[in-house]
């Protein structure tokens, strides 16, 4: 039951931020929508044996079940790697396209963008129009 | 362990191994010993898949479980029919892509991933090693991590280069690619925890006795629907395909959708054992994707928008099959979707090299390329009628085997439907012909013209060569169709009657 409520709150909150426009907003709704995932898996596996699986020196109908944590563990280091792209390529687009919304912040310490008047204010002008979203 | 079963592991350890000595010795090596190395490791994979095939046309299946460990737990890589016959079409088409991305470079345009950056080779080998571990795995959740494998290079090949309107398809294509994995994994874990395995062996038949098994497992597929591009969930392939590099187009249009594809029907004959109470939602969801590709072709303005709102219409077309499941729709689709690869390959091969050597892909500037190219016009020619299934084309013979094996399951209207669509192909085809091989001559080039002006008005030869090589490749194919139509019908049977596939892979 506690894993249920945990993976709805997590995919719900994961959900609502994918939905947004900002691509920051996007990447924190994956990490949570990973995270729901993760724990659904576990869960899978059944969560109330809980000893180290190690033959021999456990209770067997005790032991938690291995394989959903080998799958999780990879999951983790995959999202994780893409995230990390994600955020990449976020930065990029930013200094290419001058800004994605939401991460303005991020070229007023670019000084590349401060020295050019016209970036200025096309990011201004794109800030006010979300501004008006919100 | 006998040295067929290790042979199972090669098509994706030789090109992992490829791809860490490119990355390794980049630095060090010439760009004619970096090529060498990556179509030596193509080269062997392509030998390996064709040996593979020929040892279980017969309907053998090869198992290979992996790290030593006994039945059951060990993870089993196995190859059958419908799995060598996908890994030989991937490595003829990663090798004619490697051709097409040495030979296509050099001229004005942008020489961004051309194999001459450090970033292609090696992403295009570790892309090519996670699709061959698709095509073998026979283990739900290392199928995911296969195709993880082979998106983490896709991501990086198609945001190449520092192009606004391509960071901003790299970014759709992520997302969505990414939240289809997640959903995918969520299926894992409802796989896992209703059936207590993910080994397709164990899952042999599993949905049709035990409807939670079926409801976890079409979470799975409605994941790999996304990555097979099925209508409504295609919108994110044309727009992430048409602005990427030309040579990393060709190499997904072969291979990314393909594997969802191929997965879509390894799970739904094995786990749901052909189940015919789910196949009209397959029907629906490929007569929908087979109309809206193909009307979106027709409306669309540029080469490569065209071509990639076509490949869509065409994974439609591949799907119909598995909606028919009877052996001969299953064994039509094998052979379209084979021949498919290599004609979608040569069509987007062309577009690429008219993008960059004249400079533009849009049809409303385009004309009069055949008389100063012909060699890229009777390519475009050949593949064209092939995709729009003109005889003697191999696309006719597949088209026309669908519509006998859907007429054949009592399908009507799916085989008018699909006649329908291959004259709207035909149409937007002549739409590419008539905008810009035919006609009056571009505007005047001018070469010192940056990007979206004609810089030139003829393409080289060596840039159209290896699309002539899979056009000729068509030919042949549809003139000669019997010895893959065979294969494609001992790959069905696999897929028909899994006992075989089960047996082999399942714990004993």
């Amino acid at each position: 039951m506690t894993a249920a409520i945990i993976v709805t709150v997590l995919v719900a909150g994961g959900v609502y931020l994918i939905a947004q426009r900002e691509l920051l907003r996007v990447v924190l709704g994956f990490i949570l929508l990973g995270h729901g995932v993760n724990v659904l898996i576990i869960s899978a596996g059944g969560m109330y044996n809980r000893q180290p699986p190690l033959l021999g020196q456990q209770d067997r109908a005790a032991m938690a079940d291995p394989l959903p944590q080998a799958f999780v563990l990879t999951a983790i280091v995959i999202a994780f790697a893409i995230t990390v792209y994600l955020l990449a390529l976020l930065k990029a687009g930013d200094q290419e396209t001058g800004g994605d919304g939401g991460t303005r912040s991020d070229s007023d310490h670019d000084p590349a963008a401060r020295d050019d008047p016209d970036r200025e204010r096309t990011e201004r002008a794109g800030g006010s129009a979300r501004g008006e979203d919100r | 362990m006998t040295g067929l079963e290790a042979l199972v592991i090669a098509p994706v350890a030789v090109p992992l191994f490829a791809a860490g000595l490119l990355i390794l010795f980049a630095v060090r090596m010439p760009v004619a010993a970096r090529r060498a190395v990556a179509f030596a490791a193509v080269a062997a994979c392509t030998a390996v898949a064709g040996y593979l095939l020929a040892v279980t046309t017969d309907g053998t299946v090869i198992v290979q479980r992996l790290g030593g460990w006994p039945d059951g737990i060990a993870i089993p890589l196995a190859a059958d029919a419908f799995g060598a016959v996908m890994l030989l079409v991937t490595g003829v088409l990663g090798l004619a892509c490697l051709a097409f991305a040495a030979l296509d470079g050099g001229g004005p345009g942008d020489l961004e991933a051309t194999d001459r950056t450090r970033a292609f080779l090696p992403q295009a080998m570790l892309l090519l090693a996670g699709v061959n571990g698709a095509y073998l795995t026979a283990d739900l959740f290392n199928l995911f991590v296969f195709i993880e494998v082979m998106l983490v290079p896709s991501y990086v090949l198609i945001a190449t280069g520092r192009n606004p309107e391509r960071l901003a398809a790299a970014r759709l294509y992520l997302t969505v690619n990414l939240l289809a994995s997640t959903v995918f994994l969520a299926g894992l874990g409802l796989v896992y925890g209703v059936a207590g395995t993910v080994q397709l062996g164990d899952l042999a038949g599993a949905a049709v006795t035990d409807p939670r098994v079926a409801a976890a497992t079409a979470v799975i597929l409605l994941a790999l629907s996304v990555k097979a591009a099925l209508v409504p969930l295609h919108n994110w392939l044309p727009r992430a395909y048409s602005v990427a590099p030309a040579a990393v187009t060709v190499l997904f249009s072969g291979l990314l959708t393909k594997v969802g594809v191929y997965a879509l029907f390894r799970i739904y004959a094995v786990v749901f054992d052909g189940d015919p109470r789910f196949l009209p939602v397959v029907l629906v969801a490929a007569l929908l994707t087979m109309v809206v590709g193909v009307l979106a072709a027709v409306g669309a303005g540029g080469m490569r928008q065209i071509l990639t709102f076509h490949m869509v219409s065409q994974l439609g077309y591949i799907v119909l099959g598995l909606a028919i499941f009877t052996p001969v729709g299953l064994a039509a689709a094998i052979y379209f979707m084979v021949q498919y690869v290599l004609v979608k390959a040569a069509l987007l091969m062309i577009a690429g090299a008219v993008e960059r050597h004249v400079g533009i892909g849009e049809l409303a500037r385009l004309g009069g390329l055949a008389a100063h190219s012909p060699a890229a016009a009777v390519a475009f020619a050949v593949s064209a009628l092939s995709l729009a299934g003109i005889p003697p084309q191999s696309g006719f013979v597949g088209k026309f085997a669908l519509v006998l094996g859907a007429v054949d399951a009592g399908l009507i209207v799916a085989a008018l439907v699909a006649i329908g669509v291959s004259v709207f192909t035909l149409l937007s085809m002549l739409k590419i012909w008539n905008g810009a091989f035919w006609g009056g001559d571009a505007p005047d080039p001018d070469p010192s013209g940056g990007a979206g002006t004609v810089v030139a008005l003829t393409v080289p030869v060596r840039a159209v060569a290896p699309a002539l090589a899979l056009g000729g490749l068509s030919l042949l194919l549809g003139l000669a169709a019997e010895p893959l139509l065979a294969v494609s019908t001992a790959a069905a049977n696999g897929l028909v009657d899994t006992a075989g596939y089960a047996g082999s892979v399942g714990a004993p």
